[in-house]
């Protein structure tokens, strides 16, 4: 029992490693464009499918580093393209123009590299248990939950320390008055699109190693990062950094006794925090509300 | 009071006869009656939507669970119930609209993307529930076991089980009897409010407008009308399934009333038309047709954002 226990706690926070990753991309783009990114999911399995393609070329370690670039470099392309566009106007014509990309992102994959799933490749040293007795821990699940605290970290530090970092938080609050201060407010908005999609892009390729790839996993991984972000509070990103830890565990958690509702466990911990707390459990009142 | 969508009457009459002898000319054009019925259900939905969404403003984006819920609650209680077509519906739009009305409490001070975010997730509990509660729902296979009974109205005899244009015409009754009450509702000084609050909350609420309880009451009222029509797609097809729930079936519904310009009474009826019919031509050419609706998504924010009759109706000021 102990060890179930274990073992889903540790399942829920590795999942909740990823929702993070996933979540904090689309809060990025939320706080500072106002645009619900429903084509996330889109890049995420893109991210994966492209570890899959380089990974004979570059091996695991290269692949693990250019396939999230070449994601980011494609969804700057789509910002500039159709996204910045819509900045400004009814936040309806973002979800719809997301939400068409989304589908389309879906059956290009499915065009591309075939409707069946297909692993990425991950070093075998990568494959081993931790040790007999945890043999549920492979040193993979270690390696995933490491990357995705020091992606966490280093994209905290980004923000509270440099340059670029401190516009983006200032952005979020005014973006009106950041322009007038002389900051290239579209240049900015790339930017941060570009660190959105770059985090998508990774969880994509560290999924790929866990559970492989296929066309359709990144609409499921999309509405878990939505309630992270509603959980932690819209316009705050340590809010979705506990949002995103909190549903996994409660996941996690719940398919030990009800493995049934483990997804559903997540939307009452929603329905709770809205009713107790109704701008999440770190945002601020009055923000995007 | 152009805005309010208006619509002149020989249009008004045009629209009447199409849909009034559309069991006749569908087949002329290469349709079938079915087509004609699953038009006027998600006509009626998204027209139910945009009750909400282009009279009131707000931006709700998880309409498909209470359409939904409307399919479930009439497959149930066919199945489980009465063999009654209309208790049936009766019974299936109560608990979409009562589900919808309950949650929407929780929903009237959000505004905007928050809100959007927020209808989404709530329209997923209803997918995972659907999903996952095998044992009434069905689970992934859907919910089966159940179909539609004849109407005994008094004397009469109306088999809308087995013939298909008398089913047609039962779903039209309902359309029109669910769009004139919409209808009126949107004339009353209710309605006018509610334009109001679209128009300018800040002034509404200054004008002693009570903002919270309108959008409350239009977002429970959306939710009656378009649990209704999901009922109605469920006697349409005899099943109800998962996917009536989905978010991307509410994102369907808003490129819909978006498509036929949402700020006109008739446009989201439009929009279906369009949406229905092309996809059912796409998905008979190509596999593909994911991506024609995803660039059709993309077109239509780019060059109609006003929808069809918006380009009409910019065309007529000029």
């Amino acid at each position: 029992m102990i060890q179930l226990l274990l073992f889903n706690v540790t399942n829920g926070l590795i999942i909740g490693a990823f929702y993070v990753l996933m979540a904090l991309g689309l809060s990025l783009i939320l706080n500072l464009s106002g645009v619900i990114n429903f084509a996330h999911g889109g890049f995420l399995v893109l991210g994966g499918y492209l570890a899959y393609t380089l990974t004979p070329f570059l091996g695991y370690w290269g692949a693990l580093i250019v396939a999230p670039l070449l994601t980011a470099v494609l969804g700057v392309v789509i910002e500039q393209v159709l996204i910045r566009r819509l900045y400004g106007r009814d936040p309806l014509y973002s979800l719809l123009m997301t939400f068409g990309l989304a589908f389309i992102f879906e059956d290009a994959t499915r065009y591309v590299w075939g409707a069946q799933g297909l692993p990425v490749t991950i070093p075998a040293f990568l494959g081993r248990p931790v040790s007999p007795s945890l043999f549920f821990i492979t040193y993979y699940r270690l390696f995933m939950v490491v990357v995705a605290a020091v992606a966490v970290t280093l994209l905290f530090l980004l923000l509270r320390y440099s340059r670029v970092g401190v516009r983006i938080r200032a952005g979020t609050l005014d973006l009106e008055t950041v322009s007038t201060l002389g900051v290239n407010v579209g240049g900015l908005r790339a930017l941060n699109f570009a660190l959105g999609i770059f985090l998508a892009g990774l969880s994509g390729v560290l999924a790929g190693g866990q559970l492989g790839l296929d066309p359709t996993m990144g609409s499921g991984l999309l509405m878990p990062s939505f309630i992270a972000i509603i959980v932690g509070g819209v316009g705050s990103l340590p809010g979705t950094l506990v949002g995103g830890l909190l549903i996994g565990i409660a996941s996690g958690v719940t398919a030990v006794f009800f493995p049934s509702a483990s997804e559903a466990v997540m939307y009452v911990l929603m329905a709770l925090v809205l009713l107790a707390r109704p701008r999440g459990l770190m945002g601020e009142e009055g923000l995007m509300t | 009071m152009k805005e309010s969508g208006r619509t002149h009457p020989a249009v008004l009459v045009a629209i009447w006869v199409l849909l009034l002898l559309a069991p006749y000319w569908l087949g002329l054009v290469g349709g079938y009656t079915a087509l004609g019925a699953r038009v006027l259900v998600l006509g009626l939905a998204a027209m139910s939507l945009n009750f909400l969404l282009g009279f009131t403003g707000v931006l709700s984006f998880g309409h498909a669970a209470w359409f939904g819920l409307g399919a479930y609650g009439t497959g149930l209680a066919l199945k489980w119930v009465a063999a009654s077509t209309p208790l049936a519906l009766l019974l299936g739009t109560l608990l979409g609209g009562a589900l919808g009305a309950v949650l929407g409490a929780m929903l009237v001070r959000r505004r905007g993307i928050y809100f959007a975010m927020v209808t989404i997730a709530y329209g997923q509990v209803f997918y995972y529930i659907a999903y996952r509660w095998n044992a009434l729902t069905g689970g992934d296979d859907g919910l089966r076991g159940f179909s539609r009974q004849p109407l005994e109205i008094g004397p009469w005899h109306i088999d809308i089980a087995a013939n298909g244009v008398a089913f047609y015409y039962f779903v039209l009754a309902c359309f029109a009897a669910a769009v004139a009450l919409m209808a009126l509702l949107l004339r009353s000084p209710f309605g006018h409010s509610l334009l109001a609050i679209r128009e300018n909350e800040r002034r509404a609420r200054f004008l002693g407008i009570p903002v919270e309880f309108h959008i409350w009451i239009a977002f429970a009222l959306s939710c009656v009308f378009i649990s209704f029509a999901g009922g109605l797609y469920a006697l349409l097809n005899n099943f109800a399934d998962p996917n009536n729930l989905h978010y991307s079936l509410s994102g369907d519904l808003v490129i819909m009333a978006v498509l036929g310009g949402m700020r006109r009474f008739w446009g989201p009826l439009l929009g279906a038309a369009v949406f229905v019919v092309l996809q059912d031509y796409v998905s008979s050419l190509t596999t593909n047709w994911m991506s024609f609706i995803g660039l059709l998504f993309v077109a239509v924010v780019l060059f109609f954002p006003r929808g069809l009759l918006g380009i009409a109706r910019r065309r007529s000021l000029a």
